[in-house]
């Protein structure tokens, strides 16, 4: 199965081409074809989970890449050609490795913009390689399996380890490569898919573009699956835009409203801004790493430095503004919480496991470009960081102010995702992925809980005015989203607690792991506490005081409230899978981290601990100072709402700061005016003069010019060649016919005499010359 | 000799048959003109089957005179039918063909 995982995104792709041709005509409208497709593919998605799980690692770094296809990357022959210094040999190789990094990071130092501290960066390594040397070093066996579409020629001068030929074939090929996280991947796109799929046929019922729902949310799911099984950076981007254009489709599923369709045109416009990023990057990783796109080899010869600094970061910087538009980065997140637009499965599908987390796995995909171009390891700041905090804080601020509640809640998505971004950013990359499987659970079931509150409250999304006291009328729905709110408030043991900790733990600034990023530390722990406020605000709002709409609301269905236990369950448990092995004097070494073990890629191509890539170890103060965050930020809110702080009540209408601050974030720190005024209003008056000059001036110029020559040309033809030669010939011919019939008629007078007085004088004449000429 | 006289006669009834074809305008006349023209041509062939001794002169004429009858025959037919439409038989008139 892991050399043959293409058929995992093939089954749902054929389900999308089924249910479009003869979905209508199955009973259930295409949704039985669409659910059996996303079952099969998650059946198909654990037992490759198992065959992860239970493959056996390698012992030495080469022979872990036995199952890497030649044809695909040129890595596992460099390596047994021993290009790649192989750390198992004992200490010396790493220090060997560990001081050339940091000599090529002095070299760049000075020029960049990241003010690395190579120095640092050397004290950080050093007791963790010491560490390292306990245990037997053990390395992850990818499986990459690729096939060919594309070859041509080129030339390269011997260069990128390429020595034996100056002109070598550029193969472009499509294919797999499985390893833990894109099997991690697979299970929970799957998984989340066949939910909502199953969630869908009560949510759409009677939809009037039911089928075609169904077809796009199987395209939806093949696509991510595509892109989470890229082997190759080229098929990364045919993913991506994919994924883009099914969520374009489905945000505009009920198109003939207008906010809809701008809202799916909006989500669709603002990823072209981070695709240019995304495909700058590539090409630059393409020449950057000796004309290839294959990940592995990309990232081996970012990891062993054969790739510059500065090209690194260059790459880095535009992947990063692709990260920005895909998985709603600040500036870039103003698409997400207008892409509620869609229907509410949709939005769980988008912001649980597809799209949105793309932008997340592309990083974590190429982390070695990220790491050693942003010099993550030893700096205490770096751009990743700054914008995963910065989100963090803002979008969390921003779930304040609104009264949609699907809109709370992709605000919090944004923010989430800002501490994905973030813990990428600080280097600690499995709390990064950590997170993105736990929060795809519990935030798929605040979705899915938000969707069935509107489904019983007459699909209204106003939180403030159309709900209030439902946790009586729906129990169900009250406790899977109270665990879905607890869960992302990190109130522990759920699993929110986990990988949250484990991200704020990663910054370093406590235990000083990696870098001490410090602003990212503080940033985080004000976004986990507006987190908690934020998301109280809205289980107060709709569940508790007195219900304030007009319908009476009811229950939702089974197929509705069982994905969400499943979900809630899986939200409250997923953080296990990640145990830290020392806590609070307990020693959890026997199932601590299992997590890390299965998914964290280890050997030549991925920053190890001799690049000063640690792990950040649990830290009890760091658990409580959350804790308390959240905790404070439930407390608070709840007095506020309860009326026990008066003191904070009126506030906005008394301060004149935080009437300020409010007015700020209602109109979301004006960056739509921004865009649609300031960008879009400032460039489309300019433009449109500019293409109607070039258009009147230059395009109808050479028309009109066109035109007029072939006037000008026309009529001389028509008075020089057509009127004098032509007809001249034609009316010629005739005259001179004309003329000779009119002279010759006259001969022909109609008298039988005169042609016979003719004809004898022709016959004497006749007579004459023969007597003359023969008879002489 | 003898036969320049023949010759001599049958050219000059010739010359007259021809100013007759020519000049008349009753289509009778032309008619009888050409038996005139005719005739020459059997004076000349009897003259000249005569001078050699050889009976094909007189062959000749007796067939030119049938051909001759049948030929009266036929256009005092036509010159009759010509008058029946036009109450004219002034060949004069008859340039219907004219360009």
């Amino acid at each position: 199965m892991l050399e043959n995982v293409w058929i995992i995104p093939a089954i749902p792709a054929l389900s999308f081409v089924l249910i479009l041709a003869i979905g209508k005509r199955t009973p259930g409208k295409g949704h039985f074809i669409g659910i059996a497709a996303v079952a099969v593919a998650f059946v198909l998605a654990l037992v490759t989970a198992g065959e992860w799980i239970a493959r056996e690692p390698a012992k030495d770094p080469v022979s872990a890449l036995a199952d890497v296809s030649d044809e695909c990357s040129r890595t596992p022959q460099l390596a047994r050609d021993g290009a790649y210094p192989v750390e198992a040999e004992g200490h010396g190789g790493e220090g060997k490795e560990a001081s050339g990094d940091h000599g090529g990071e002095d070299e760049h130092a000075a020029g960049e913009v990241e003010l690395a501290a190579p120095a640092g960066g050397g004290v950080v390594a050093a007791p963790a390689a010491a560490a390292a040397e306990e245990e037997e070093p053990e390395y992850t066996r990818p499986v990459v399996r690729c096939l060919g579409w594309y070859q041509s020629s080129t030339t390269d001068g011997g260069e990128h380890g390429v020595t034996d030929a100056a002109v070598r074939t550029v193969q472009m090929t499509v294919g797999t490569q499985t390893d833990g996280q894109s099997v991690l991947m697979l299970v929970v796109v799957t998984l989340i898919s066949l939910l909502v799929h199953v969630y869908s046929t009560d949510y759409v019922n009677g939809d009037r573009r039911y089928t075609h729902y169904f077809a796009f949310l199987s395209l939806f799911t093949a696509s991510m699956l595509f892109f989470v099984l890229a082997e190759n950076t080229l098929q990364m981007i045919v993913g991506w835009e994919l994924v883009g254009v099914c969520s374009f489709a489905l945000i505009g599923h009920w198109w003939e409203e207008k906010p809809n369709s701008d809202a799916a045109l909006k989500a669709f416009l603002t990823n072209r801004v981070g695709d240019m990023g995304l495909l700058v990057g590539v090409i630059t990783l393409y020449f950057g790493a000796g004309q290839t796109f294959n990940i592995l080899d990309i990232n081996t010869q970012a990891n062993n430095g054969e790739i510059s600094h500065t090209l690194l970061l260059i790459s880095a910087c535009c992947l990063i503004a692709a990260v920005m538009s895909k998985s709603g980065q600040f500036i870039l997140h103003t698409w997400l919480p207008d892409a509620m637009a869609g229907p509410t499965p949709v939005s769980a599908l988008i912001h649980a496991a597809t799209m949105v987390v793309a932008g997340i796995y592309m990083v974590a995909r190429l982390y070695p470009v990220f790491f050693h171009g942003l010099s993550i390891s030893g700096s205490s700041i770096n751009l990743l960081a700054v914008v995963g905090s910065v989100t963090a804080l803002f979008g969390a601020l921003l779930g304040f102010v609104q009264k949609d509640i699907k809109k709370v809640l992709a605000y919090s998505t944004v923010s989430q995702l800002g501490f994905m971004v973030a813990s990428l950013g600080v280097g600690a990359w499995t709390a990064a992925l950590f997170h993105l499987f736990t929060h795809a659970f519990f935030k798929a079931c605040l979705f899915l809980g938000a969707g069935s509150l509107s489904h019983a409250c007459h699909h209204s999304f106003n939180m403030v005015d159309d709900m209030g006291g439902l946790r009586k009328i729906m129990p169900k729905t009250f406790a899977t989203y109270m665990i879905g709110f607890l869960s992302l408030a990190g109130v522990f043991p759920l699993a929110g607690f986990w990988s949250k900790d484990e991200i704020l733990a990663g910054t370093g600034g406590m235990n000083k792991a990696n870098g001490t990023y410090y602003f990212v530390l503080v940033m985080l722990l004000l976004a986990a506490f507006c987190t908690a406020a934020y998301m109280t605000r809205t289980v107060w709002y709709a569940f508790f005081g007195e219900y304030r709409g007009h319908h009476h609301p009811h229950e939702s269905g089974p197929r509705i409230t069982i994905p969400l236990m499943i979900l809630a369950f899986l939200g409250a448990v997923a953080g296990f899978a990640n145990l830290p092995s020392q806590m609070g004097g307990l020693d959890l070494h026997s199932v601590a981290h299992q997590f890390e073990h299965l998914v964290e890629p280890v050997g030549i191509y991925f920053p190890g601990e001799a690049q000063g890539f640690t792990h950040a170890k649990f830290n009890g103060w760091l658990a409580w100072i959350a804790s308390a965050a959240g905790a404070l930020g439930i407390v608070l809110t709840w007095f506020f709402y309860t009326g026990k702080l008066s003191a904070l009540e009126g506030l906005a209408s008394r301060l004149r700061i935080a009437r300020a601050g409010k007015t700020l974030l209602e109109n979301k720190y004006y960056l739509d005016h921004l865009y649609t005024d300031v960008v879009a209003g400032g460039t489309k008056g300019p433009l449109a003069r500019a293409s109607y000059w070039f258009n009147q001036k230059v395009l109808d110029g050479v028309v009109d010019g066109a035109g007029r020559t072939a006037v000008a040309a026309g009529r001389w033809v028509y008075s020089k060649i057509d009127q004098a030669v032509v007809d001249g010939a034609v009316d010629g011919v005739a005259a001179a016919s004309s003329g000779t019939g009119g002279v010759l008629r006259r001969l022909q007078t109609g008298r039988v005499q005169q042609y016979a007085a003719l004809f004898f004088a022709a016959a004497a004449l006749l007579a004459g010359v023969i007597v003359v000429v023969i008879g002489g | 000799m003898l036969l320049n006289q023949f010759l001599l006669l049958s050219a000059v009834l010739f010359c007259i048959g021809i100013y007759g074809v020519v000049v008349r305008r009753n289509g009778v006349m032309v008619l009888m003109s050409i038996e005139l023209i005719l005739n020459a041509v059997n004076i000349n062939l009897v003259a000249f089957g005569a001078n050699t001794g050889t009976p094909m002169g007189q062959v000749f004429s007796l067939f030119v005179i049938a051909v001759a009858a049948a030929e009266v025959g036929v256009g005092l037919a036509i010159v009759l039918l010509i008058y029946r439409n036009r109450h004219s038989i002034d060949i004069d008139e008859l340039d219907e063909l004219k360009g």
